[in-house]
């Protein structure tokens, strides 16, 4: 007890000593001694602080290569002039805070990007401002660090030659937090990156994918804001992620959905809102998914089930004035939908039990019909649609017959 | 013309029909609000029940009401009258009477359950103007299909085969070349086609307020163009006014013609 | 006056008048008689504009009618059976009449001559038919205008509105009026008609005064002469 009392002391002593004795601040401006950050960071120790104030830096291929923590006063400019990658990170424990960084250089045959860390640990990137870019911050075999409260706006016209506004590549133990990402091609990319955080970004407007997993497991994102991306979140051969609490509006084009799917499985997807996407989720080869109180409201279509998705669970989840609730390719159903309310239903609940008496098939005929041809997709509402609808519904003959909600909620579930 | 507009729309106003039409519209509107207490889902239900009910009332009731009116425009072709005014006076005041039960009807009980606060509000302005164009057409061609045939008996067939045609055998035909032309490109076709029924057209307009996130879902670059941009709704609107107005003309075609 | 040239009308197949020449410059009474089916009515609905003739020209003083609707302004009309818009009362359907002739209109002499003010605010559908004949009477003759067309007025009227009746083609005859009248009523005819015009097979078969008719068919009476005329139809 005494020994760890007296470890303790000399533990305190030693912190103190280091950030005031031994570690020093290196002031950076266009009228100081140190006019450039390179510079700085050539005549810097570790733990030393980088102070960079107001002004223009046109710097490129800036190596720190050593824990060092940099911070801007008023957002200093560090411009690239598009002659190719900013800053490196090298060494464990930097930290990049309330920085500008502007033109990344385009490049076809490497990924420039304003903040690459390389095989580093403890990273923090915080309050950085980047525009014009290639590549937003790139982590690379990187783990235990944060990406907190960064802007990141691209203008990326074409897929080829965009990059993506944050890349986590074979990284673990990341947190990702509070960033904006717009108009870059993947607003935030993950590949075979695990135990992975995502919480309360906002990706908007990127071209192809508001959030990109691939090959990545047990990661969670919660509370992000997907909207207006080429499509909100796609998930791809990942296993055990958790996605909680977010919001994907209006993700609309041809191929543009909400969320998509493929050969996931052990998901759990909870708390969402899917709001006028053409499609809310899209699911290929998925399984052991739940799906718990979601809100799909005014999709295309809210859940496009296609190939083949076994053991997957809706419960609780709204299905509020979809064009369609259900949409599936096949006769065959192996996904349980229970206790969902359907904007749609039109029974009744005589017993007063707050769920419906007769079941409720989310599935209309119409749905493969407008598979098979879609521009049959105008004959919407028509009088003589609602009627093979119903035919249908009275007896299945196209749609899976135990496709069926057997407790459609009467009310709203809140 | 607004002499007889004037007449024909107290005679109406008078009759008990126009007063079954208000109260089925009220009754219609309060239901369906009292059930779903949700302004967006009432909406919804009622414009599917709108692009059905409405030409069915407007045909039945525009052939009616000429028919009944015949001893009133025999008067009224020994006065003073030019003759045109006289038919095109009664048709503004069948379809302007009809067209009042409906945004009374279902506007009263809207905005005594809030409307003015919801979000739902400019789908239920869609909703009326739909209606109202529904309205003036199927009123339009009620009249012409009683222009041409005396018989009233005929006449009434007539009109509920008109009916019948436009709002499901149309639409089934056209369902069933889509599938079997499938192999060639059909956007062309499909909005054309949609063109010549004013049931579609109006089913295309709240398309483009409920569904236009399906719609933007199918990769043809004529129906981007058509529901992705402004023009969809342009077009059918413009359309629309074209079924109204064609009707009309040939109301005061055949007016000229006829005798009586 | 009035002035028709090789008038033709067909319904159909039904050939109904087949070159009518009719001049009426004259004033007085003129009784368009013939048996049924002899085109009466579509003649007095042809001058009226309601029947478009197939072929042929009316003129009245001089102009034609064809696509005309203000010379209507010249004519009181009564058609032959009163069927009126059921919701109106009669008020407001005089009203409504005089509004679209805007013209003031001399209804109240004329309401109290056939005792129509108990009736004046209940609506046309409750009336009996007499009463019906009696508002479009008063509908058509209170207005003051040259030419007056009665298809069958006498229909459906009691003894004394009939007498009121005969009073008033008289007074409008003494203004100095052209007036047309179709009537299946012989003595009413006998006693009213300045001149007659028999219509046959969609032709004008006679023209000319009772006195003529009587020599022309050698028959005693005005009654026998019109069966005559009947008659040598079927020869």
């Amino acid at each position: 007890m005494r020994i760890f009392f007296i470890y303790k002391i000399v533990f305190l002593i030693a912190c103190f000593s280091i950030t005031t004795g031994w570690a020093k601040t290196i002031t950076v401006c266009n009228t100081c001694d140190i006019t450039s950050l390179k510079k700085a960071i050539a005549v810097a120790e570790a733990e030393d602080t980088i102070f960079i104030k107001e002004g223009t830096y046109k710097e490129f291929n800036i190596i720190v290569d050593k824990p060092l923590i940099i911070k801007g006063e008023n957002f200093p400019v560090i411009d690239g002039e598009d002659k190719g990658e900013i800053i490196r990170i090298t060494a464990d424990g930097v930290t990049i805070d309330g920085l500008f960084i502007i033109n990344v250089g385009t490049s076809y045959t490497s990924d420039h990007a304003a903040i690459r860390v390389v095989r580093s640990e403890d990273f923090l990137i915080q309050n950085v401002v980047l525009e014009k870019l290639f590549f937003g911050i790139y982590l690379e075999k990187s783990n235990n660090g944060k990406v907190y409260h960064n802007k990141i706006i691209g203008d990326a016209q074409d897929e080829y030659n965009s990059g993506n506004g944050i890349q986590l590549w074979y990284c673990k133990n990341v947190v990702v937090d509070r960033n904006i990402v717009q108009k870059t091609r993947d607003g935030i990319y993950l590949e075979f990156s695990d135990n992975i955080t995502i919480n309360n970004n906002i990706s908007t407007e990127n071209l192809r994918y508001g959030l990109h997993f691939m090959f990545s497991n047990d990661d969670v994102y919660t509370n992000n804001t997907f909207e207006n991306n080429g499509a909100g979140v796609a998930v791809m051969f990942s296993k055990r992620i958790k996605m909680l609490n977010n919001t994907f509006h209006k993700n609309w084009g041809t191929a543009a959905f909400g969320l998509l799917l493929k050969e996931i499985n052990d998901a759990e997807i909870s708390g969402n809102t899917f709001e006028e996407n053409t499609v809310g989720i899209n699911i290929e080869g998925s399984n052991r998914i739940t799906y718990h109180k979601n809100n799909f409201i005014r999709n295309g279509y809210a859940v496009k089930v296609l190939g083949a998705c076994y053991t997957n669970v809706f419960e609780n989840n709204n299905f509020l004035y979809n064009s369609f609730d259900i949409s599936y390719n096949s006769r065959i159903n192996d996904n349980v939908f229970v206790n969902n309310y359907w904007s749609s239903y039109t029974g009744y609940d005589l017993d007063r039990d707050g769920i419906g008496d007769i079941p409720y098939r989310p599935v209309k005929l119409f749905s493969y019909i407008v598979n098979r041809t879609p521009e049959t997709i105008i004959l919407m509402r028509s009088l003589f649609i609602d009627i093979i609808d119903f035919s249908e519904k009275v007896s299945p003959v196209f749609t899976p017959d135990n496709l069926v909600d057997e407790r459609p909620k009467m009310k709203k579930i809140e | 013309m607004f002499k007889i507009l004037k007449y024909s729309f107290f005679d109406l106003i008078r009759s008990r029909w126009s007063y079954v039409y208000l109260f089925f519209y009220l009754t219609l509107g309060f239901v369906l609000l009292f059930l779903n207490n949700d302004l967006s889902k009432a909406v919804i239900t009622l414009m599917n029940v709108i692009i059905i009910l409405v030409p069915l009332i407007g045909t039945i009731f525009g052939v009616m009401y000429y028919y009944d009116s015949k001893e009133f425009t025999e008067l009224l072709l020994a006065q003073p009258v030019k003759r045109a005014s006289i038919f095109l006076g009664q048709y503004l005041g069948v379809a302007i009477s009809l067209s009042l039960s409906l945004l009374i009807g279902l506007g009263l009980p809207f905005v005594l359950y809030g409307l003015f606060q919801s979000s739902a509000i400019w789908d239920f302005v869609l909703l009326l103007v739909t209606g109202t164009f529904l309205t003036l057409i199927f009123t339009g061609l009620a009249f012409n299909i009683a222009l041409y045939n005396e018989n009233k008996i005929k006449g009434f067939s007539y009109a509920i085969l008109l009916w019948l045609f436009m709002a499901v055998i149309y639409d089934g035909l056209f369902l069933m070349s889509l599938i079997l032309l499938e192999e060639y490109p059909l956007d062309t076709f499909s909005i054309g086609a949609t063109l010549f029924n004013p049931i579609d057209l109006s089913r295309i307009l709240i398309l483009l307020k409920l569904d236009i996130s399906a719609l933007l879902g199918y990769t043809g670059a004529v129906f981007q163009k058509f529901f992705g941009t402004g023009l969809g709704f342009l077009m059918a609107l413009s359309a629309l006014a074209l079924w109204v107005a064609l009707p009309l003309l040939n109301i005061y075609r055949k007016s000229r013609k006829k005798d009586f | 006056m009035i002035h028709i040239e090789n008038l033709y009308k067909s319904f159909g197949k039904n050939k109904v008048l087949e070159g009518i020449d009719l001049s009426i410059s004259e004033k007085g009474i003129f009784a368009i008689l013939g048996p049924n089916g002899s085109g009466k009515t579509t003649l007095i609905k042809s001058i009226l504009g309601m029947v478009i003739p197939d072929s042929g020209t009316i003129s009245l003083n001089g102009n034609s009618i064809k696509n005309k609707w203000n010379y209507r302004n010249e004519i009181d009309y009564l058609p032959q059976i009163a069927n009126f818009p059921s919701n109106l009362t009669v008020r407001e359907l005089i009203k409504m009449i005089k509004d679209l002739r805007n013209l003031p209109g001399e209804d109240e002499q004329l309401i109290e001559l056939f005792k129509l003010s108990p009736f004046l605010n209940k609506k046309l559908s409750n009336l009996s038919g007499g009463t019906k004949q009696k508002v479009n009477l008063v509908l058509t003759l209170m207005f003051d205008s040259p030419l007056i067309i009665l298809d069958e007025p006498t229909t459906g009227l009691d003894p004394i509105a009939l007498l009121h009746l005969k009073n008033l083609i008289i007074q409008e005859k003494a203004k100095g009026k052209t007036i047309l009248i179709t009537s299946h009523i012989m003595s009413f005819v006998e006693e009213m008609a300045d001149q007659i015009v028999f219509l046959l097979e969609g032709k004008v078969y006679f023209k000319g005064d009772i006195k003529t008719l009587l020599t022309q068919t050698n028959e005693p009476n005005f009654e026998r002469a019109i069966a005559n005329l009947l008659t040598e139809q079927n020869v």
